[in-house]
């Protein structure tokens, strides 16, 4: 009885109790969430283009982040460093076109997908062995100073870290939706066989979609990066991109928003409302739990592409 | 006997059509896969202008050969002139910014998109913006984009499939798609349209629909085309000319009635349909 109360009383008698602490939960798991929607992501551009899931994704985050601080440690002023980093990244996607992913073309997405594993450990490797595995502090120049707005306690950084969030994001899915490109990535998914018939260059089309999730990548990395510093575990926030992905559908830009802003939310509410009835450090498991309870409900997702299959 | 009168009328017909010079000439192709010969010094060519017919029994090379022609197999001798300039070996790109459209036998069309954003994916090549005005979305890029939606919307009233413009193709019965998949191929205004079994798994009416489109689009865009088909009663229609393959290797060359006439064939292939033909006849 005492359980039940604790579960389905009590919280929300402590949210009417004081809606002021509880937008701060909110607006605190919204600019979290953001974070994560970075990261989903490019595991969508990715597997919208290409049908790959991409594992490496979260070891292109800190490469992106390493690749910038060591730069500026050299000396480089932020906007060559930002501008170099970005075109090693785009060098990256190159090298994937061309020495990984040329190899395998129409061969089963798992294959593909154990080739990226191989990406993940190679990235990871040649990052630490070019700028070490110390955590490094990445300053780029966003104010982080706290301020209240209407009692609430916000933080400018955070703040920064969302528009440029939802700038990006807004663009990309503009991008995907409405230009030929953006079609001609969707076809390439679709079929590489009938894409190739009307004359769609596939090599051209995998440069741009991995460049575009690799600069994905730098955004996610200098956010993170600036936030908790540089370093190793930073492709750790791969695995967090996982129940967002599940949770938005792994086909869909917005969904990758919207998943983000809803794990964000989510296991920050838990944690504080709910986290006591069970021994706290729910924050760590409850993204894994929702999306478990998605795959059993709507495993295309919330905004997925609703599997057809005519038989 | 229909024999005779047949070849009369064929024969008329024939003269009234116009056929321009060789457009596709195909040389001595080989290819093997593993120890199979899939085509084994196969020669023929197409004029401007005619309908060709590929016809023979499953596994005689058929597909392979439209496969060579577009460039998704690269055969192991043999030269592919199209257009006057020699090839040795196809490459896809190529061969469709060159003029080459296709359909697939196990329609090949791009499922979670829409009717018009799969025959928009056809004009792929005739777009000339690159990607990062495409991505401003804006001025030239924009008004190019307006231009290819034109065509499209000609296209789509042409095959007569307005109503599911916006229906994902995915979503769509068979015959529909079939028809979808030859309006992303028109999309890229080919000279040479290579057609492969246009009509399996379609119902009798489908059928005459889809012979109207074929020969329409023959006879108001002049396109070339060379089709794949098991109906002999279709292909003995619309075609000007057949190409019989067997066991990868070419049996006969001709018009529609010196090909049922040939013995070869008769033996290799046709002689049973030949006979159950003449039987209903009868």
């Amino acid at each position: 009885m005492e359980f039940l109360n604790a579960v389905f009383v009590a919280p929300f008698l402590d949210i009417a109790d004081s809606p002021v602490f509880f937008a701060e939960v909110v607006i605190g798991g919204l600019m979290s969430g953001v974070m994560y929607s970075l990261v989903a992501l490019g595991f969508v551009l990715i597997f919208k283009a290409s049908g790959v899931f991409n594992y490496a994704q979260g070891a292109m985050v800190l490469f992106a982040a390493l690749t910038l601080v060591g730069l500026m440690e050299h000396g480089a002023p932020l906007w060559l460093g930002l501008l170099v980093t970005l075109g090693v990244m785009v060098a990256l996607a190159y090298a994937i076109e061309r020495f990984m992913l040329r190899k395998l073309v129409n061969q089963e997405g798992i294959i593909l997908f154990m080739a990226t594993i191989g990406l993940n450990f190679v990235l990871e490797g040649v990052g630490q062995i070019a700028f070490g595995s110390d955590v490094k502090r990445l300053d780029v120049g966003l104010p982080d100073k706290s301020f209240e707005w209407k009692g609430i306690l916000l933080n400018t950084f955070d703040l920064s870290a969302t528009f440029i969030g939802a700038v990006m994001v807004t663009s990309l899915a503009l991008f995907f939706q409405y230009t030929p490109t953006g079609r001609a990535l969707r076809a390439v998914a679709d079929d590489h066989q009938a894409a190739l018939s009307v004359g769609i260059p596939l090599k051209t089309i995998w440069v741009i979609v991995w460049s575009v999730a690799g600069a994905v990548a730098l955004v996610a990395g200098i956010m993170w990066g600036a936030k908790a510093g540089v370093q190793f575990s930073l492709v750790l926030i791969a695995l967090k991109a996982l129940p967002v992905l599940i949770l938005g559908g792994f086909t869909s830009v917005p969904g990758a928003i919207v998943g983000g802003l809803i794990i964000g939310v989510g296991e920050k509410v838990a944690e504080v409302y709910w986290g006591p009835v069970f021994g706290g450090a729910i924050e760590s498991w409850f993204a894994y739990m929702l999306a478990l309870a998605f795959l059993l409900f709507r495993p295309q997702g919330l905004f997925g592409e609703k599997i057809i299959e005519r038989v | 006997m229909p024999e005779p009168m047949n070849e009369t009328t064929k024969d008329t017909m024939t003269a009234e059509r116009m056929f321009g010079d060789v457009l596709l000439d195909v040389d001595g192709i080989s290819i093997s896969f593993g120890g199979v010969k899939a085509l084994d010094g196969v020669s023929f060519n197409v004029r401007e202008h005619e309908v060709l017919a590929i016809i023979g029994p499953n596994g005689a090379g058929k597909s392979s050969m439209l496969n060579c022609i577009n460039g998704f197999y690269h055969p192991q001798e043999g030269t592919i002139t199209f257009k006057g300039s020699p090839h040795h070996q196809m490459q896809t790109h190529e061969a469709a910014s060159q003029g080459i459209a296709r359909t697939f036998q196990n329609i090949a069309l791009f499922k979670g998109m829409s009717t018009l954003d799969n025959i928009m994916t056809g004009r792929s090549l005739k777009m000339k913006k690159n990607f990062l005005w495409q991505a401003l979305y804006f001025g030239p890029a924009l008004k190019e984009e307006l231009e290819h939606r034109a065509k499209a919307e000609e296209i789509i009233d042409f095959l007569e499939i307005e109503a599911i413009r916006k229906t994902p193709v995915g979503k769509l019965p068979y015959g529909l798609q079939k028809r979808v998949e030859l309006g992303r191929a028109l999309a890229a205004e080919p000279d040479l349209l290579l057609l492969d079994e246009p009509m399996a798994g379609m119902n009798h009416e489908e059928k005459e629909d889809m012979c109207r489109y074929i020969l329409d689009v023959n006879d108001e865009f002049g396109t070339t085309i060379v089709l794949i088909e098991h109906d002999m009663s279709v292909v003995m229609d619309i075609s000007d000319r057949v190409v019989v393959l067997d066991y990868g290797k070419k049996l006969a060359d001709g018009t529609p009635d010196e090909v049922r006439a040939n013995q070869d064939v008769i033996d290799a292939y046709l002689g049973v349909s030949h006979d159950e033909n003449g039987n209903g006849d009868e």
